[in-house]
């Protein structure tokens, strides 16, 4: 038998979506202000991978064209996963995840406020940054928008997907790695997707079929991924 | 305030792997009492409070909480970047309970940490982040308190501290379910002693 009954009395704090949501990404994002060094690491990890391709294989114009819109998204890829480890492990370790999971506010939002708060100081930027580093591939001015509208339409993906890892790492030891070999195939989509949105551009194609597909994976992981990380946590913290 | 709180637990029991917690632990509080639950270490008493509070889920036995609860676990859920202000006034805003600026102040004040209310959590000792918690438990109207060891790293001015709000909150009808080795001022209404931990065979007994 295990019957838990958990009747809240009338005179209990209801807690709504939007509450949890703004909670957690005000508070996420004073915390990224505050401690700007890792947006800082993760557009310099950036910016400087991605420049070393260029001097590696040589000023070839037709080459670095080709494998521009690429580079630069596994590039945007891996400096997003820098920040993921510490998604939900500082709250973990500190016991804040417990008190959010407890608090009448639904556990989903303030998942998805931490998401959109760290899509804010990791993704965003990079694909703010990304006509700049495409400049140095030589793309032209309809690939260079194609591949910022491909990043912006992936990048929460990333967050997304890269957060449920995070969350399923929560409380392994090493979970760095684990991290890694859970989120990186699973970035393969994303990636095969938003580069190819960039080089259907760039031969003259249309890309909307990418770019649709990419936003109906956003609208997919955005509406489950929550959810799934709820469980993660509420298995962690068991 | 609506119902009188009231918090009841029957017949748990809880085991982690092969060894067995506790099992058959049941208590009542209503309003106005408040439960002190001793035991060695690593007889459960965490685990109880978690099951309580429904973070973890027990073998056996159910949970009924009638009221708003807040639970206090021995991590302290002190962000190191926020100063202490804003670390109260976040755990106080994820149960959706909006202070008036002054009321955090004067509860940081009431806890001696008024000068040290602009320093980010970092810098302050492991009994300071636990006087936010106390601050914390002046501010929030939540009529149940589960709380683990509250009482750890805190001097003997904050176990006075601790024990004026437990003592207020008891007589204003709230109710406290608190794991601690301590004797504190207002006597608890009642106690509950951990057995020993028992391990139990392949195949359970």
């Amino acid at each position: 038998m295990n019957v838990v009954a958990e009747p809240r009395a009338i005179d209990a704090p209801q807690g709504s979506f939007g509450a949890g949501f703004a909670w957690a990404f005000a508070r996420d994002l004073m915390l990224a202000r505050r401690h700007p060094g890792e947006t800082v690491l993760v557009v310099s990890f950036y910016a400087l991978v991605a420049s070393l391709f260029p001097l590696g294989v040589g000023a070839e114009p037709q080459l670095l064209a080709r494998i521009g819109p690429g580079i630069i998204w596994v590039c945007a890829l891996l400096a997003a996963f820098l920040s993921l480890p510490s998604l939900f492990a500082t709250d973990f370790a500190d016991g804040m995840l417990e008190q959010m999971a407890l608090s009448p506010q639904p556990m989903p939002s303030w998942i998805a406020g931490k998401i959109a708060a760290h899509w804010m100081a990791s993704g965003l930027p990079l694909t703010v940054l990304s006509p700049l580093l495409g400049l140095q591939y030589g793309l032209d001015g309809a690939t260079l928008g194609t591949l910022a509208m491909a990043l912006a339409l992936g990048t929460p993906i990333l967050s997304l997907l890269g957060a449920a890892c995070s969350a399923l790492t929560l409380g392994a030891r090493g979970g760095g790695m684990l991290l890694a070999l859970l989120a990186l195939p699973l970035f393969v989509p994303v990636l095969i997707f938003g580069a190819g949105a960039a080089e259907a551009a760039a031969s003259g194609l249309s890309a909307a079929p990418h770019l649709s597909l990419l936003g109906a994976g956003l609208i997919l992981a955005a509406m489950a991924v929550p959810f799934a990380i709820a469980a993660a946590i509420r298995i962690a913290l068991d | 305030m609506a119902a009188a709180p009231r918090l009841e637990g029957r017949g748990l029991a809880c085991s982690r792997g092969m060894a067995t917690l506790f099992r058959d632990v049941s208590f009542v509080l209503d309003a106005g009492e408040w439960l002190a639950i001793r035991g060695a270490n690593g007889s459960g008493k965490t685990t109880l409070l978690r099951c309580v509070a429904g973070l973890t889920h027990v073998d056996a036995g159910s949970i009924a909480r009638s009221g708003d609860f807040l639970y206090a676990g021995h991590l302290p859920a002190i962000n190191d970047d926020l100063d202490a202000g804003e670390n109260l006034r976040a755990l106080l805003a994820l149960r959706g309970i909006e202070p008036a600026a002054d009321a955090v102040a004067g509860a940081l004040d009431r806890v001696g940490l008024a000068k040290r209310r602009m320093l980010p959590a970092r810098r302050l000792s492991a009994g300071q982040r636990r006087r936010i918690g106390l601050a914390r438990l002046a501010l929030d109207p939540a009529p149940i308190w589960i709380l683990d060891e509250p009482l750890t790293a805190l001097d003997a001015d904050g176990e006075a501290l601790f024990s004026g709000l437990l003592g207020a909150h008891v007589r204003g009808g709230g109710l406290a379910l608190v794991a601690t080795h301590h004797d504190l001022a207002p006597a608890p209404t009642r106690e509950l002693r951990m057995p020993a931990p028992e391990r139990l065979s392949r195949g359970g007994a």
